[in-house]
């Protein structure tokens, strides 16, 4: 059988890359190695992927003394223990996230989010704004649901405005934050005005200005015609595999940043009210930490104001390095150069306003 | 990337997670409470592989598409190898001396139990040093543990890391070291040491945060604690 797709996907989709191998899993399909070979010339570009996999994995084990070798500097342990901490941590939330996103896109019907959500876009970025309280996770599992909501039929205003809400005011974070800053129970009150706020001006923003044509979420298989099941093993399968890779990238950059920018930095820049509120921002960009966590660093930033401490507690869980690079992978790189500045720079604003007024 | 090779790797990731959770493993990168998760998050990675696996076959005369996914998906092999081939050791005295001590005050300063040598945290020496002024440690023979760390200048501190997620966010406390100290002390030793209270200060070369000392009288190397984080401390 060709395997030639029907619709107008790329050439990509139609090459059938391991014929022989592949036949024993491919279940009766004897025809397929002939006729692959007839149809599909650029079998002989592609590697094929569980051969490649294979030989990683064989030549990664044969080499592991030099590459131990090369990887006992101080500053590359660290690194490496940073990398996979990032990654043990974040993987868990992320599957969780994944299961939920496909319970969604395979459990619930669309004409659910149609009721459940106010028909008015301009009311909806509200409403799903404060939905984010009911997600109990922290910013890895936000993405793969809101791209299913996307999917879904809601309103992209709305999805973007509980994707930017969810990390940062669920019960886990808020109490995290409380017992953090102890002596400022403010802070608390501070930290979910700001993020609520920047998460609805953010949705009508998009209401207002976004286009369609930037959020181009990837190619996803279709799982018409098939049973529940297959429906949603294969959305997990096809999430993990994409935020993943870039859960990956970027774990590498925060590793990256941590170990290499060293805290001195931070000290010079503590003195001046608007550079430490820049600093702090920039630094929850870079250090990428789960919201659940990054109140406690927060918290021993002790050198620097608390408004710039709010800064770092508002943008950390809406914008930061994984999070740009699995946005970029969820919602199209369009999307994510567009929508990670102009959330960063309102979240700056908002949390700077929140910290003069509240705090 | 084809379905066989994301089946595979799918596959390898839940194991790895697995192995990590089922041995202390992942003690080195999160908290211990995040256990249950990690273990979940691998049964459910190996589940997806099995059903993947299980529809591919089932499915496949009347498969359409022949998804691939990006050339992205390889990266995550990296975890993988670098779990398994690597297992890199907790964070120890490179990061401690790259950070600014985390001390912050203590919600408040419980009694002490009696009897002699008293057991103290480095997180509660150095809270009860500083914000209580020694009050509690008078005239008590004391056994902290910590590993070794030397600041530029060669100067010894026992340090303990704190946790409250993953090693991302790891910050350490420090005590720095007088008296009877060991004239060779290499970095990352774990030491128990066996001292007393003594009102003198320093200050973080790093964040300027404050760092009681410790007057050393016996120092014993020990081994690693299988929690090399200290999880008390701010949770």
């Amino acid at each position: 059988m060709p395997v030639r797709t029907t619709g107008g996907t790329g050439p990509v989709a139609t090459t059938r890359p391991a014929p022989q191998e592949t036949d024993e899993t491919a279940g009766n399909e004897t025809a397929r190695p002939v006729a692959d070979k007839g149809t599909s010339p650029d079998d002989a570009r592609h590697l094929n992927s569980p051969l490649l996999l294979t030989l990683l994995l064989l030549t990664a084990v044969m080499l592991q003394d030099p590459i131990r070798g090369a990887l006992s500097a101080p500053v590359m342990q660290s690194w490496m223990t940073v990398f996979v901490a990032v990654m043990v941590q974040a993987l868990p939330f992320l599957v969780l996230g994944v299961l939920l996103s496909a319970a969604i896109a395979v459990f619930v019907p669309p004409s659910f989010f149609a009721r459940a959500l106010p028909k008015r876009p301009a009311l909806a970025v509200p409403v799903a704004s404060v939905a984010g309280v009911v997600l109990p996770g922290c910013e890895c599992a936000s993405v793969p649901v809101a791209g299913a909501l996307v999917r879904r039929g809601v309103t992209p205003a709305a999805a973007l405005a509980f994707l930017l809400s969810a990390p940062a005011i669920n019960p886990i974070v808020l109490t995290a934050t409380a017992v953090a800053f102890p002596g400022n129970p403010e802070m608390v009150l501070a930290r979910f005005v700001a993020s609520l706020l920047v998460a609805c001006v953010m949705g009508w923003l998009w209401h207002r200005l976004g286009r369609t044509d930037w959020l181009r979420p990837p190619d996803r298989p279709s799982y018409e015609g098939r049973g529940r099941g297959a429906a949603f093993w294969g959305s997990v399968r096809h999430d993990v595999m994409h935020a993943g890779g870039f859960l990956v990238v970027g774990a590498m950059a925060a590793a990256t940043l941590k170990a290499v920018v060293p805290e001195e930095w931070l000290r010079v820049a503590a003195g001046h009210p608007v550079l430490s509120v820049l600093a702090l921002a920039v630094l929850a960009v870079l250090l990428s930490i789960c919201s659940e966590a990054d109140a406690f660093v927060a918290a021993s930033l002790t050198q620097f104001s608390l408004t710039a401490r709010l800064t770092f507690l508002v943008v950390g869980p809406m914008i930061d390095l994984k999070l740009f690079a699995m946005q970029a992978g969820t919602f199209g790189r369009a999307f994510a150069l567009r929508f990670a500045p102009a959330t960063f720079a309102l979240a700056v604003v908002v949390s700077a306003l929140t910290g003069m007024v509240l705090l | 990337m084809n379905r066989l090779a994301q089946t595979a790797l799918l596959f390898l990731l839940g194991a790895t997670l697995l192995h990590a959770g089922l041995t202390d493993l992942y003690l080195r990168y999160v908290k211990a409470g995040l256990r249950p998760l990690v273990l979940l998050a691998g049964v459910v990675l190996i589940m997806t592989a099995a059903a993947t696996l299980w529809y591919e076959r089932r499915h496949a005369p009347a498969r359409q598409h022949h998804h691939h996914e990006p050339r992205i998906s390889w990266l995550l092999a990296l975890p993988v190898l670098a779990l398994i081939l690597v297992a890199p050791p907790a964070l120890g005295s490179y990061s401690a001396a790259h950070t600014g001590t985390a001390l912050t005050k203590p919600f408040g300063f419980p009694d002490l139990p009696a009897g002699e040598p008293l057991r103290l945290g480095v997180a509660d020496y150095a809270g009860r040093a500083v914000y209580d002024d020694g009050r509690s440690l008078r005239d008590r023979e004391l056994k902290i543990t910590g590993f070794v760390t030397l600041d530029r200048s060669g100067a010894p501190y026992l340090v303990r890391m704190g946790l409250n997620c993953c090693a991302a966010d790891a910050q350490p406390v420090k005590i720095a070291l007088t008296g009877n100290v060991p004239p060779v002390l290499s970095p990352d030793t774990w030491l128990e040491i066996t001292g007393r209270y003594t009102p003198r200060r320093t200050k973080d070369p790093v964040n300027d945060g404050p760092i009681p000392y410790l007057d050393v009288t016996r120092a014993r190397p020990v081994p690693a604690p299988a929690d090399p984080y200290d999880e008390t401390w701010n949770n």
